[in-house]
């Protein structure tokens, strides 16, 4: 029998019991909707979180100390400037991070507050809501002066415009300068609820580390590259300089991270999870592929006196086979397409809503759609073999004599 | 024409023995019959005498335990499930007791059948050839359920035909016919193998079917009781209605 001939035989047999061909349709449906749906929403969620990390810009270094002996100084930071020895360098941000009490009327609350300086505002991409950011002057100063995160500024102040107010920090007063734009996002590395003072001041009045030499001891270096492309070359020359003053000759007291190699390790784990939302909406096709099956069991089971005529008219047992196999891809087909449709308008449907305080991103991928469509066709194909071989097996006399 | 050129079919000494269990049948103890071309032949005898085994082995449904079967002079009793498909395909044409349409298929897929399976062009103008053949030019797009018993055997009929097979083999064609169907169909047998020679062998247990052929066989416990040839009884042409 000719392919096509046999794809038309199959569509017409399936045609008979359409009730039942579309119950077995509906369980392939289901499966390849949920599987690109489920997919879509993990690569959306995948991408808002990359897309947030980019967004403090993918030319920034952090050098973090590790190991117990491992500790970075303002001196660090300067030196990194150093343009002979780190010319890819454009800009150094030290921080000093710590917890205080914030309060300010009765209103109080516990918050990060990180010691920065100047360069931290472009380092960081942070956008001032109201006032300014922390200046020059207010390092040299030692000024007891704040910029809140937006979160914050509204805890504390509420409708009231903070700068010029006055916050407590630890119990000393700070006036606050300005306040930060909103960041939003799920509260990942968010400024929201965070707040900035003078690094110098920050030492002073909140951490007071210093090394054995007398160096101000700081937590996070954040090093701006002159150019994204740039970011080997500088973690090279970064890690280069403080090897230098570090004196080291074995292992490092510091690493250095760049926001792309986060950005990396972000998507390693977000793809293991879109693969696991995939594998877990994958189990519906299986048991879908199961309901195709019993259906062509039972199919065979019916039609067992066709395969007698079929095979008396001299119907091979190849084109028995090629008959029934067909008949179940061309179900599991037939779902997969449908179910790449419902799922495209799902995952459409599902963008942008928002469930509890969560809100869905969704990003559809044709390569979903071919891959859901690639399982089910393949599903269809596994699971009607068996009731084919079964079929193809029959001897024609029993097939003929049964009632 | 040399005289093997002339046998359609030559059983030699053909035995069948069917495993039950524990307990072995002998299906068929030893037959050796001839049939030649143009031949219309009646196989007849009690249930249990080999006449379904034997008709089973002629249409290459199955294969003899010994013995030779020789089908257009070509040896078919050993050949694999798949080679025997096509010799049926090719050779063959069944009619049965219950006509076996497939109910979905209307009067000409039905007939069309046959030559999905062995290629061939021009399939439609065959299988319309064939219903004209047995008078069913204007029945080609009904159903099965559409169809009287008759009507439904002459389909079943034109299918047989459709591959001009060297063999029609009707196994009780008229078993679930009444009077009028069944001279219907024997007068559409007798005609195809009078006007085109067609090789016919009708599996009957009925005196009066058997009465229309040229020869018959009667069978008894697997074995040939009786075989001779006879001036067939003609069947009148049955008013069309």
């Amino acid at each position: 029998m000719s392919p096509l001939q046999t794809i038309k035989t199959a569509i017409s047999s399936l045609g008979a019991n359409k009730l039942r061909a579309g119950l077995a349709l509906l369980g392939i449906v289901i499966g390849v909707t949920a599987v690109i749906t489920l997919m879509s929403i993990g690569r959306g969620a995948t991408e808002q979180i990359t897309g947030i990390i980019q967004g403090l810009g993918t030319n920034l270094l952090f050098v973090q100390p590790i190991g117990e002996e491992g500790q970075l100084t303002l001196g660090d930071a300067d030196a990194l400037l150093d343009p002979v020895y780190a010319p890819t360098v454009l800009a150094v941000a030290p921080e000093i991070r710590s917890f205080a009490t914030l309060a300010a009327g009765r209103d109080n609350s516990a918050a990060q507050v990180v010691g920065v300086t100047p360069e931290y505002q472009d380092a960081r991409n942070l956008d001032l809501a109201s006032g300014i950011f922390i200046k020059g002057p207010h390092v040299s100063n030692r000024d007891e002066v704040i910029v809140l995160g937006a979160t914050l500024a509204e805890q504390l102040f509420q409708n009231l415009d903070p700068v010029g107010q006055h916050v407590r920090v630890n119990g000393r007063r700070y006036r606050v300068i300005g306040v930060l734009e909103s960041q939003g996002g799920g509260g990942f590395g968010t400024f929201d609820t965070q707040v900035l003072i003078p690094i110098t001041t920050a030492y002073y009045r909140l951490s007071a580390g210093r090394t054995t030499s007398g160096d101000v001891v700081v937590d996070l270096i954040n090093v701006q590259v002159r150019d994204v492309d740039e970011i080997d070359r500088s973690i090279e020359e970064t890690s280069g300089v403080l090897r230098l003053r570090h004196r080291i000759t074995g292992e490092d007291d510091f690493t250095v991270i760049s926001q792309q190699s986060t950005i990396e390790t972000l998507e390693e784990t977000t793809n293991t999870l879109v693969v696991f939302l995939g594998v877990i909406a994958g189990i519906s096709l299986l048991v879908g592929g199961i309901g195709i099956m019993n259906i062509m069991l039972v199919s065979v089971t019916e039609r067992t006196r066709e395969i007698g005529i079929r095979k008396a008219m001299g119907a091979k047992r190849r084109d028995i086979l090629f008959q029934f196999v067909a008949e179940a891809t061309v179900l599991s087909i037939g779902g997969g397409l449908l179910g790449g449709g419902l799922g495209y308008w799902m995952t459409n449907l599902v963008d942008g809503r928002a469930l509890g305080n969560q809100t869905f991103t969704t990003s559809f991928s044709s390569e979903f759609a071919l891959l859901a469509l690639a399982v089910s066709a393949g599903i269809g194909l596994f699971f009607g073999i068996y009731p084919a071989v079964r079929a193809s097996r029959l001897h024609p006399i029993d097939a003929l004599r049964y009632e | 024409m040399t005289e093997s050129q002339n046998n359609v079919i030559e059983l030699h000494d053909v035995t069948k023995v069917y495993r039950m269990g524990d307990i072995e049948v002998n299906a068929l103890a030893g037959v050796s019959l001839t049939i030649r071309r143009g031949e219309l032949t009646a196989i007849m005898g009690p249930s249990g005498s080999g006449k379904s085994t034997i008709m089973n082995i002629i249409g290459c449904l199955d294969v003899p335990t010994s013995g030779r079967y020789l089908l257009d002079g070509e040896d078919v009793g050993h050949l694999s499930d798949d080679r025997l498909a096509g010799i049926r395909n090719q050779k063959v044409g069944f009619v049965f007791q219950t006509y076996n349409l497939l109910p979905r298929l209307s009067a000409l897929a039905n007939v069309e059948l046959p030559l999905l399976y062995g290629g061939g062009h021009r399939k439609k103008e065959r299988a319309q050839d064939a219903l004209a053949q047995v008078g069913l030019a204007d029945r080609v797009h009904h159903k099965p359920v559409e169809l009287s018993g008759g009507q439904q055997q002459r389909v079943g009929i034109a299918r047989a035909l459709v591959k001009s097979p060297s063999i029609l083999l009707a196994d009780e064609p008229t078993g679930n016919l009444d009077a009028a169907s069944s001279r219907e169909i024997m007068w559409v047998i007798q005609e195809l193998n009078r006007q085109s020679g067609i090789t016919v062998v009708i599996v009957t247990h009925e005196h009066d079917i058997a009465a229309h052929a040229s020869r018959v066989v009667t069978m008894l416990d697997g074995l040939v009781l009786d075989d001779r040839r006879q001036e067939p009884d003609l069947v009148a042409q049955p008013v069309q209605g």
